[in-house]
């Protein structure tokens, strides 16, 4: 009778043993998990922060900053009060020549994920996308790789074109939208502008922070290592929303407050 | 007992090819193979990744009851899917920022599944591996020929983007093949993967049936032979 089959332990009938096994199988993949994520972690993050540094460094051109655009980071919280980082350039003196973010909006097929750059007056450096899952062949145009429309935002501000020229063409805006796909264009100048809506929003917090200290040798040198750095984030305080009612006059916010 | 290994490639790269004969993993190879790229990438990760949990449900074969044998292989399978994904992640950063949405889809590829259901919990670890191995070699096949096809005609382009998955030297990789083309775009979105794929298998039947009746006929006619052959002794 049991030539053909092997003969198994009874044990391997018992429930306990069903339990157990699922058990190890459990504990021997999790084992397997932790291992390979402790191992990878810093390797991937540095490749994180590579790219993070890449995708920077195409929307604020290197010749306005000359700081480290990774480790001049401020937090501010956005219109979801979730906090939104906000990379800082500056030139020798310290000052804050650009300001680069990213922006999540909704197109026609999902999220799709922005980096821009924004100089000190509100004027579009460069917008790239990030992540998207927009039709192949029709809405993927908003990658520079496939096509370069997302330059034409370059120049651009709140008040270049005036507020209901920020669209396609369709809807009477400046922009081309594609052959065959509105949507995915329509919805991605909606995000560049609420881009600068934010930035607007934040101007002079933005561009009156100071230089982390830690990170910029170039201030020790000149003498004076502490300046008010740590008080930075508190001084830039929350007067700077007054200006939500007057998002269009863009270059003068930085003296209002 | 022997292992024919022969009988092993025979079986994933045509006989029983994934794709082809068994119709599995039709999920991702509908959404990926847009580009020959893209099917090359996901056909490779699916190869590794193939290979591991062959071996490793192999390994376990012995141990694991048949009662509580499919959620011990999902989770050996999952678990082997993530670790790739992180050593992809934190190695080959580049060409995980290509194809990195694809690799935990990989988990619910039926074809993994199936082949350690149907093989790799009955054989030994080398059948396991090799049977891994031609599976994964059939299934990257049908999928880089599927996206070629799709992307020629979809694109006009060959091998877009090979630089990345490869590296540079595999540059002259990307071909350009009808310049000024306005694309069509049916190809690219899922229908077009259903259309291909079904001419794909139409042809490996017609392929079959000659096949076989080229074999009856031969069987037909050596009889014949071989009658003669001694007649004429």
């Amino acid at each position: 009778m049991s030539s053909n089959k092997k003969q198994l332990p009874s044990y391997r009938n018992r429930i306990g043993y069903h339990g157990g096994l699922l058990g190890g199988v459990g504990l021997i993949a999790s084992m397997a998990i932790v291992i390979a994520d402790v191992e990878t972690r810093s390797a991937i993050a540095e490749a994180k922060a590579n790219d993070q540094k890449a995708s920077l460094e195409q929307v604020i051109p290197a010749s306005i900053h000359s700081n480290d655009l990774l480790a001049d980071v401020l937090l501010i919280p956005d219109a979801n009060g979730k906090e939104k980082k906000v990379f800082l350039a500056r030139d020798d003196s310290g000052k804050v020549t650009a300001a680069a973010y990213e922006m999540v909006g909704y197109g026609y097929a999902g999220e799709i994920t922005l980096i821009m750059g924004v100089d000190h007056e509100g004027k579009i450096l460069g917008v790239r996308t990030l992540a998207h899952s927009e039709t192949p062949g029709l809405g993927d145009k908003i990658e520079i790789a496939k096509n370069d429309w997302v330059l034409s935002f370059e120049g651009k501000s709140l008040g270049n074109p005036s507020v209901e020229q920020w669209g396609v063409k369709k809807d009477n805006g400046i922009f081309d939208q594609f052959t065959g796909a509105t949507i995915t264009p329509r919805s991605y100048v909606k995000i560049v502008k609420s881009g600068l809506d934010f930035f607007s929003q934040h101007q002079t917090e933005i561009v009156e922070s100071d230089a982390p200290t830690s990170t910029d040798p170039t201030l020790d040198e000149m003498g004076n290592p502490t300046t008010a750095a740590p008080s930075a984030p508190a001084k830039t305080g929350r007067n700077a929303n007054a200006s939500d009612v007057v998002p269009n006059v863009m270059g003068k916010l930085s003296h209002d407050s | 007992m022997t292992v024919d290994y022969k009988a092993i490639v025979k079986e994933g790269l045509w006989d029983n090819n994934p794709i082809l004969a068994q119709q599995l993993a039709l999920c991702p190879l509908l959404a990926v193979t847009t580009t020959a790229t893209n099917g090359l990438g996901m056909g490779l990760a699916t190869m590794v990744v193939l290979m591991i949990t062959s071996l490793v449900i192999s390994l376990f074969r012995d141990i694991i009851t048949p009662e509580v044998r499919i959620p011990a292989f999902i989770l050996l399978i999952a678990s082997v899917v993530t670790v790739v994904d992180l050593v992809m992640n934190a190695v080959m950063h580049d060409l995980y920022k290509v194809l990195g949405l694809f690799i935990p889809l990989i988990v619910t590829n039926c074809v993994i599944l199936g082949r350690a259901e149907a093989f790799a919990s009955r054989h030994k670890i080398l059948p396991s591996l090799v049977d891994g191995f031609t599976m994964g070699l059939g299934f990257t096949l049908v999928l880089t020929v599927l996206g070629a096809v799709r992307e020629i005609i979809g694109s006009g382009t060959l091998f877009a983007n090979a630089s990345l998955l490869l590296g540079n030297a595999f540059a002259f990789l990307e071909l350009q093949l009808i310049s000024d083309y306005r694309g069509f775009l049916i190809m690219i979105l899922p229908p077009g993967g259903f259309l291909v794929m079904g001419f794909f298998m139409a042809g490996k039947r017609i392929i079959d049936t000659r096949v076989a009746e080229r074999k009856k006929q031969e069987a037909a006619n050596q009889p014949a032979d071989i009658a003669l052959a001694s007649s004429s002794d």
